[in-house]
C-alpha cells in the first residue's frame, strides 16, 4: 500500500505541474477551456492526496510498521484515538495533511467561485497548485510519509507522551486549516493584481476565506495554550516561544485585515494597505509552516531532524520579492477612490487599530527572528525571553483593547464632537468606577493589570449601550417586544453586532490573562505525606502517595508504564475545596543499557497536571516524586540483575508497593491563577461572535433590506 | 500486491485525466460539432468569440457594480443606525443620507445602462418565492 501512496504523491506533482501551465495558458491566450482545465487540476489534486491520506491513515489504525512513520510514531499499546492522531504528529504526516487541507479548502473556494472572475480565479489556481506542488515535492524528495523498512519492525516507539491530550488530536488540523486558508487570499490577491482586477468583486469573493482561515487559525492557538496549561507541566499557557509567535503572527494581520476591509468596501480606500496585509498574511502563514521544520529556531513545537530549510527559505523569498513586486508595480491601479472624511470617524479608529496590530507583529516579528538576526549580524545567537515581549506587546494590547470599545460608538464617515462625548460619557463613568473599585480593593500595585480591567469594563459598557440602543430603536420602528427585538436586530445587522460581541470575547480573554498574569501565586517546595503548605490564601496538604502501573490502569491512556503521584487536599479558611492527584508517568525506553526494568521506565518522562478549575481561579499542580530514592532505586537495580524480560513488570509491582508504603519526598509546583477560565470563555465568545458576523443572511432579508433602502428616485430628484 | 497497486494507480491515473480533460474534449466537440468552417464561417466564428468576450467583459462589469450597489445599500442602513442609535446629529444624518443615496442613484443608473434592473429582478425573486395560492376575500 505504500506504493499507492508515494504514486499518489507523483501523480499529485504531475497535476500541479498540469494545473499551473494550463492555468496560466487559459487566462493569457484567453482559451477558457484551459482554465477550467486548470481549476479541474484542483479538485483532482484534493482527489489524488485524499487517496494518500487514506492510505497513511489505514497504516496507522492497522499498526503497519513496515511504514518508518507509523514505526516512529505509533506502536500496538497507544490508544485508537491518539493513533489515529499520530498521522500528523510526525514531518512526513504533517505535511501531507498540510498539503491535503490546502488541495480541499483550494477546490472549495474554487468551486464557489467557478462561475465569475475567471481571469483572476486562473492566476489564483495557479498559486495555489504553486503551494501544492511545492509540498508534495518536499515529500517526494526530502520527507516521504511512505517510506518503508522491510522486514518491518513488530513494535512502533509509541506516540509521544506529550501528545496524548484530547486538544492535540485537533491542535494540528485546526492550525494547518488556518494556515491553508490564509493562502487563499494570498492566491486571489496575486491574481487580482496580475489580472489588474483590483475592483470590489475579488474582496468579496476572498472575504469568507479569510474570515475562515483568520478563525481556524484562533482556534488553533486558543487549543494551543490550553495543552500548554495542562499539559506541559510549567503552569502557563504562553511562552513565547517560537512556534507559538509565528502562528500569532498571520492572526494579527488576518485580524487588521478583516476590519480595514471594511473600509475598502465602504469607501475605497486603503487598497494598498489591504493587499499588502493579504499578502503578508499568506506569507507569514508560509513562515510559521517553515519554523516548525527547518530547525532554525528551538522550539518544543519542532520537528526534530530538519533538512526543509533551505526550499522553504527559497519559497519565502520569492513570495516576498513577487508581492512587493506586484505592489509597486501595481500601484496606480490601487489609488484609493476617496479620502478619510473626519478623524472622528469609526475610519479613522479602524486605521489606529490595524496600527496597532500590524505594530504588535513586528515587535513579535523582531522577537522571535533575533536569534537568526543577532548571529547574521554579530556571529552570535543572542535570544529574547518573554520579559522582553512583555514590555512590549502589553501596552500595546492595553491599546487594541481599548479601541474595540472606541471603534462601536462612533459613527462611520464622520462623528461631531457633541455627540461623541455623549456617547463615551457612560462607557468612561464605568470605567472610572471600575478603576476606583479596584483600587479600593488594593490592586494599585498592578497598574498594567487594573488599566486592562478598565479598558475591559469600558468595552463591555460601550458594547452593552450598542445593544441597548439598537434594540430601542428596533423597538420604536416595529413595535416588537425587547427580546424580539434583540434577535431581529442582530439577524439584520450581522457583520455589526457579531462584531461587537467578537470585541466583548477579546475583552473577557484579556480579563482572564491579565488577572492569571498578574495575581498569580506560585510555589515550588519539596513535601512528604502529611505536610502542607500555604500557597496565597490556599492550604495544600500531601494527603497520600498513588501509583499506577499498565496502559490497562491509565485511565487517561496516556500509555505510561507506572505513573507515581499524591493526592493532594486543598482548602481555604478550613473549608475544603478540592483535591488535587498530579501525578508524573515514566514511559518505556528504546535506549540500550538500561537494563531489563530500566527500559520499562528509562523513557521521557511526563508530568500529568491535576488542575481544579473554577469561575474565580483555578488550583492547579505537577508533581516530580524522587524516582532515583534508594529504596526504589534498589528494586531497579535488583530487577535489572535478576528479571528477564518477560518477567520485568514484576518489578513494577515491588516499585509501587515501596512507594506506596515508603513514599520519598516529592517535589511539587502549585500555582493558584484567578480568572483562567476566562481565557477559554472569552475565546469561545470570539468565536460565537464571528460566526454571527459571517453567516450569510437569507436571502429574504436580503431583498428586503434592498427594497427598504431602495433609493426612491423621486425624493431625491426633487 | 503490486499488481493491484498498478491497477489502482493506472484507474487513479485515468480518472484524473478525464476529470481534468473534460472542459476540453467539450470545446473539441463544440468546434467539431459547428462543422467545416469557410473562410466566410471562420470570420463569422471569429466574430462570435469577440462578441462572447464582449458579453463576459460586461458580465463583469454588472457583476461589480451589483457588489457595489450591495454595498451602498449596507451603508445606508449602517448609517441610518447610526442616527437612531445617536452616533449622528439629524442634520448629518440627513446630509449623509442624501449623498448615499445620490451615489446609490448612480450605480443604480449605471446597472440599468448595462441591461440589468436589479430592483424590478429582486422584487420579481422576493415575489417568486412565496408560497401557495393568495386567497380572495369572499364577497358576500
Amino acid at each position: 500500500m505504500a506504493g499507492l501512496g508515494f504514486a499518489c504523491l507523483l501523480l499529485a506533482l504531475g497535476i500541479c505541474a498540469y494545473g499551473i501551465a494550463a492555468s496560466i495558458y487559459g487566462v493569457r491566450a484567453g482559451r477558457p477551456e484551459f482554465s477550467d482545465s486548470g481549476r479541474r487540476a484542483v479538485y483532482a489534486l484534493a482527489g489524488v492526496l485524499t487517496v494518500a491520506f487514506v492510505v497513511l491513515e489505514l497504516a496507522f489504525l492497522r499498526n503497519d510498521f513496515a511504514f518508518n512513520t507509523v514505526a516512529d510514531t505509533s506502536s500496538r499499546t497507544t490508544p485508537l484515538q491518539y493513533r489515529a492522531a499520530a498521522v500528523w504528529s510526525s514531518q512526513e504526516g504533517s505535511l501531507l495533511l498540510w498539503a491535503w487541507l490546502l488541495s480541499l479548502w483550494a477546490s472549495a473556494a474554487l468551486f464557489l467561485v467557478r462561475r465569475r472572475m475567471r481571469d483572476v480565479a486562473s492566476y489564483a489556481q495557479a498559486v495555489l497548485l504553486g503551494f501544492g506542488g511545492f509540498f508534495v515535492a518536499l515529500m517526494i524528495f526530502y520527507a516521504d510519509p511512505f517510506a518503508t523498512t522491510r522486514p518491518a519492525p513488530p513494535e512502533g516507539a509509541g506516540l509521544d507522551p506529550l501528545l496524548r491530550f484530547p486538544t492535540m488530536m485537533i491542535h494540528p488540523p485546526m492550525l494547518y486549516s488556518g494556515y491553508t486558508l490564509c493562502t487563499i487570499p494570498f492566491a486571489f490577491a496575486v491574481g487580482a493584481l496580475l489580472a489588474r482586477r483590483v475592483d470590489a468583486d475579488w474582496i468579496k469573493a476572498i472575504r469568507r476565506f479569510a474570515f475562515a482561515g483568520w478563525l481556524f487559525l484562533g482556534i488553533g492557538i486558543l487549543l494551543g495554550a490550553r495543552w500548554s496549561y495542562s499539559e506541559l507541566g510549567w503552569g502557563g499557557y504562553w511562552g513565547w516561544d517560537a512556534v507559538e509567535n509565528a502562528s500569532l503572527m498571520p492572526w494579527l494581520t488576518a485580524t487588521a485585515f478583516m476590519h480595514s476591509l471594511m473600509i475598502q468596501e465602504k469607501r475605497g480606500m486603503l487598497k494598498v494597505w489591504n493587499v499588502s496585509l493579504v499578502l503578508a498574511t499568506g506569507t507569514l502563514a508560509i513562515m510559521g509552516t517553515f519554523l516548525v521544520r527547518s530547525g532554525v529556531l528551538n522550539s518544543i513545537h519542532a520537528f526534530g531532524g530538519a533538512t526543509l530549510g533551505v526550499p522553504f527559505v527559497c519559497l519565502i523569498g520569492l513570495l516576498i520579492g513577487g508581492s512587493i513586486y506586484l505592489v509597486v508595480s501595481r500601484r496606480e491601479m490601487l489609488r484609493s477612490e476617496n479620502r478619510l472624511d473626519s478623524l472622528l470617524s469609526r475610519e479613522a479608529m479602524f486605521l489606529v487599530n490595524n496600527l496597532v496590530l500590524v505594530g504588535l507583529c513586528f515587535v513579535i516579528f523582531w522577537g522571535t527572528y533575533f536569534p537568526l538576526i543577532s548571529e547574521a549580524v554579530t556571529g552570535h545567537e543572542s535570544s529574547v525571553g518573554p520579559p522582553w515581549f512583555d514590555r512590549y506587546t502589553v501596552p500595546l494590547a492595553l491599546i487594541l483593547v481599548l479601541l474595540s470599545g472606541i471603534g462601536p460608538v462612533i459613527a462611520w464617515r464622520r462623528a461631531t464632537l457633541a455627540h461623541a462625548r455623549r456617547n463615551f460619557l457612560a462607557p468612561a463613568m464605568v470605567a472610572l468606577a471600575t478603576a476606583v473599585a479596584l483600587l479600593a480593593a488594593g490592586l494599585g500595585h498592578k497598574p498594567l493589570a487594573v488599566t486592562m480591567f478598565c479598558c475591559a469594563a469600558f468595552v463591555f459598557a460601550s458594547v452593552g449601550q450598542e445593544f441597548v440602543r439598537g434594540t430601542r430603536a428596533r423597538r420604536a420602528m416595529a413595535g416588537e417586544s425587547a427580546p424580539v427585538a434583540l434577535l431581529a436586530l442582530v439577524r439584520r445587522n450581522r457583520r455589526r453586532y457579531g462584531g461587537y460581541i467578537v470585541h466583548l470575547g477579546i475583552a473577557v480573554l484579556f480579563i482572564g490573562v491579565a488577572a492569571s498574569s498578574s495575581f498569580q501565586h506560585a510555589t515550588e517546595l519539596q513535601l512528604r505525606p502529611g505536610q502542607s503548605t500555604k500557597v496565597g490564601a490556599y492550604t495544600v496538604r500531601y494527603a497520600r502517595p498513588t501509583a499506577s502501573i499498565t496502559p490497562k490502569y491509565d485511565r487517561a491512556h496516556t500509555g505510561s508504564t507506572l505513573a507515581l503521584g499524591a493526592l493532594l487536599d486543598v482548602s481555604k479558611n478550613g473549608r475544603h475545596v478540592a483535591t488535587l492527584n498530579p501525578s508524573q508517568g515514566y514511559y518505556a525506553s528504546q535506549e540500550a543499557g538500561q537494563g531489563t526494568v530500566g527500559s520499562l521506565i528509562g523513557g521521557q518522562p511526563v508530568s500529568h497536571v491535576a488542575i481544579d478549575g473554577g469561575v474565580t481561579r483555578d488550583v492547579w499542580s505537577a508533581i516530580s516524586p524522587e524516582i532515583e530514592a534508594p529504596a526504589l532505586k534498589r528494586i531497579v537495580e535488583a530487577g535489572n540483575r535478576t528479571l528477564g524480560p518477560d518477567q520485568a513488570p514484576i518489578a513494577l509491582l515491588y516499585l509501587v508497593r515501596s512507594y506506596l508504603k515508603s513514599p520519598p519526598p516529592a517535589n511539587f509546583h502549585f500555582i493558584v491563577s484567578p480568572l483562567v477560565m476566562w481565557i477559554w470563555v472569552g475565546g469561545v465568545i470570539v468565536f460565537i461572535g464571528g460566526l454571527i458576523a459571517v453567516w450569510p443572511a437569507p436571502s429574504t432579508i436580503r431583498a428586503r433590506a434592498a427594497a427598504r433602502a431602495r433609493v426612491p428616485r423621486r425624493l431625491v430628484r426633487a | 500486491m503490486a499488481v493491484v497497486i498498478t491497477l489502482c494507480t493506472l484507474a487513479l491515473l485515468a480518472l484524473v485525466v478525464l476529470v481534468v480533460s473534460a472542459p476540453l474534449r467539450a470545446q473539441a466537440e463544440r468546434r467539431a460539432g459547428g462543422g467545416e468552417e469557410l473562410d466566410g464561417e471562420a470570420g463569422a466564428a471569429g466574430e462570435d468569440e469577440e462578441r462572447e468576450q464582449d458579453s463576459e467583459g460586461r458580465a463583469q462589469e454588472r457583476e461589480q457594480l451589483e457588489v457595489a450597489r450591495e454595498t451602498k445599500y449596507r451603508e445606508i442602513r449602517d448609517a441610518e443606525l447610526d442616527y437612531r442609535t445617536g452616533k449622528l446629529s439629524e442634520r448629518d444624518y440627513r446630509e449623509l443620507d442624501a449623498e448615499l443615496r445620490a451615489e446609490a442613484l448612480e450605480i443604480l443608473d449605471a446597472l440599468e445602462t448595462e441591461g440589468a434592473t436589479p430592483t424590478d429582478a429582486s422584487a420579481a425573486r422576493s415575489r417568486s418565492r412565496r408560497t401557495g395560492p393568495r386567497r380572495r376575500p369572499s364577497s358576500g
